[in-house]
């Protein structure tokens, strides 16, 4: 008597987990649908013709899809050199913030001096610091340098990263002993060829994380880009479009389209890299 | 010898970087602070020390007041947003973690935190767009009126928060992620077996034991949100820059005073009072977060 009823409500219970679980994906389903409906939308809206834009409700795939919004933006603008300029500046800081916070990082991880203490307290008291509140001074910098409008000039901005500096300390703190780095050095290695063939092959996975937050924040950034390239061959992409979308009555399709252009090789790109991606960014979240 | 060689190769090694940072962080932060105590005008040649003079134009500078205000609200306005949102979000996902969706979960509500900004930005002014926004007739299609919500002054501010917090969303989530596969998982069941539902142990348990996330998630989406501005700059400035419509962020501020108007100086105790900002935030987390360790 008694075991049938723990078995019914056993079985009640399972259901009720059953229809729990069902509406939770449901709402995160539901949600993360509307997340991405402005990004699809964006998309779509690239490829429609003029009289389809007005019509309402807006289709998600476009009943005549056209190319002519693309044709037309490529003619007006020059799109891919933006893209190109994007790219570059991006990779560019990308491998100057890897060069700079690896061998920064561990020198601070490794050695031990008071005035090295002193150095790792500076770096973290900039990075409070946004970046907004001294562009100002480093545009005068860039401009002094005669380096405006140039890829050097959009460097000047990303050449370092305090929290880099800070993901790779970290790791190394944590990843790698100090009695491997010092059985290299009775074995007679010399301190770079430690740094070179033992530290940096350990940290690979840190400086994947890293190499995608530094790509994606020169690729997104806005403001120091904004004040850098005044002249249009120099803009980067986010410049270009933002300017673009003022220069004359907006039309959306061909908004959408170059936005599009954009858009679709960054989100692959994000797709690809997902994991690194995630990583380092769910480590900013422990410094603590 | 030996040591004396490992020191050598400490120094030699940092110093590059140390040298960057000097050049390219410690020396213009020290130059804005400097700059914001003188008249330091492009187009003049005398740029003299003028102590708090900018500070206190700025106490009686009607746009300074407005972009203020502007980027306050903005900064509260995703905070407010976003933060029961991702919560209750990851709650969600982690429960679900051993579903086959939960990848596509994450990576939808992230994604929006990683594309370019202004493309995405692109999105919403088709969707916040007076005439062929979908917004406008959903809104006629319920029978309420037709908003122009960004050339509306309070809808505009509005229009910036939906999109800030789109964005900042993904980010939140993550890090709450990380914060909940922290959480001891024993005293979840604990809770379970003394008869506690799912909702009461995310609102008892959950919610106070990821106290100091929520406090580091909180800081950063203020800070992030002061510093505002490419998400206003495309959003609320059609009709090329017509200053009417916009809405004027600290940000943007800063640089019309520095770009337009020439005035260094004084765009310089702007940088200086977002800096203040920020700061105070830093020293809040920071307290509150000792203040914990303690009890």
């Amino acid at each position: 008597m008694s075991s049938t009823r723990s078995t019914q409500s056993g079985q009640s219970r399972r259901l009720r987990r059953l229809l729990v679980d069902r509406g939770i994906d449901l709402v995160l389903l539901v949600f993360s649908l509307l997340m991405l409906l402005p990004l699809v939308f964006l998309v779509s809206n690239g490829f429609k013709t003029p009289q389809e834009m007005l019509a309402w409700p807006p289709t998600i795939i476009p009943a005549n899809p056209t190319i002519d919004n693309f044709a037309a933006v490529l003619q007006d603008t020059p799109l891919l050199r933006w893209i190109f300029n994007s790219i570059l500046f991006a990779v560019l800081s990308t491998l100057a913030i890897l060069a700079t916070s690896s061998i920064a990082g561990y020198v601070l991880a490794k050695f031990r001096y008071t005035s090295l203490n002193v150095i790792f307290a500076l770096v973290l008291a900039t990075a409070i610091v946004p970046f907004e509140v001294y562009m100002i001074p480093l545009y005068f910098q860039a401009q002094s340098l005669g380096i405006l409008n140039s890829i050097w000039g959009l460097l000047l901005g990303y050449l370092v990263m305090s929290f880099g500096i800070f993901l790779i300390r970290q790791n190394v703190i944590h990843s790698i002993p100090d009695e491997l780095l010092e059985a290299a050095r009775i074995d007679g290695a010399g301190e770079l060829w430690i740094f070179f063939r033992i530290v940096l092959p350990l940290l690979r996975g840190a400086l994947g994380a890293l190499g995608v937050l530094a790509f994606f924040q020169a690729w997104t950034a806005f403001a120091w880009p904004m004040i850098v390239a005044t002249n249009r061959e120099a803009y980067t992409i986010e410049v270009g479009l933002a300017l673009f979308q003022t220069g004359f009555t907006v039309d959306l399709g061909r908004l959408s389209a170059a936005s599009a252009l954009v858009l679709i090789p960054s989100i692959t790109l994000f797709v690809i890299l997902r994991r690194n991606f995630v990583e380092g960014v769910a480590s900013t979240g422990l410094k603590e | 010898m030996l040591r004396r060689k490992r020191w050598l190769f400490a120094i030699l090694a940092i110093l590059p970087t140390l040298a960057l940072f000097a050049w390219l962080r410690m020396y213009p932060i020290f130059e804005t602070l400097r700059l914001s105590l003188h008249k330091w005008d492009i187009l003049s040649k005398n740029k003299p020390f003028i102590g708090l003079a900018n500070f206190k134009e700025l106490l009686g500078d009607r746009l300074f007041h407005e972009a203020l205000l502007n980027t306050t609200i903005i900064a509260f306005g995703v905070l407010i947003i976003t933060i029961p949102t991702a919560m209750v979000l990851a709650a969600m996902i982690h429960y679900r973690t051993r579903s086959r969706l939960s990848g596509f979960y994450e990576t939808a509500i992230f994604l929006p935190h990683v594309v370019s900004l202004v493309p995405a930005a692109m999105a919403w002014k088709w969707i916040f767009d007076a005439r062929l926004g979908p917004l406008n007739a959903v809104l006629t299609a319920l029978g309420f009126e037709p908003q122009a919500w960004l050339f509306d002054p309070t809808l505009s501010v509005i229009s910036v928060i939906v999109l800030c917090s789109w964005q900042a969303l993904g980010y939140a989530v993550l890090i709450y992620l990380v914060g909940f596969k922290s959480l001891p998982v024993s005293l979840f069941e604990a809770a379970k077996l003394d008869g506690a539902s799912g909702p009461q142990s995310f609102w008892f348990l959950s919610i106070p034991m990821l106290k100091p996330i929520t406090l580091y998630v909180s800081v950063v989406t203020l800070v992030s949100g002061f510093n505002v501005y490419a998400q206003a700059f495309v959003l609320a400035s059609d009709a090329q820059g017509a200053p009417g419509r916009q809405v004027r962020v600290l940000v943007l501020d800063m640089l019309e005073n520095s770009f337009r108007n020439y005035r260094v100086g004084y765009a310089a105790s702007e940088a200086v009072v977002l800096l203040l900002i920020v700061l105070v935030l830093t020293l809040v987390q920071f307290s509150l977060l000792r203040e914990r360790g303690r009890a």
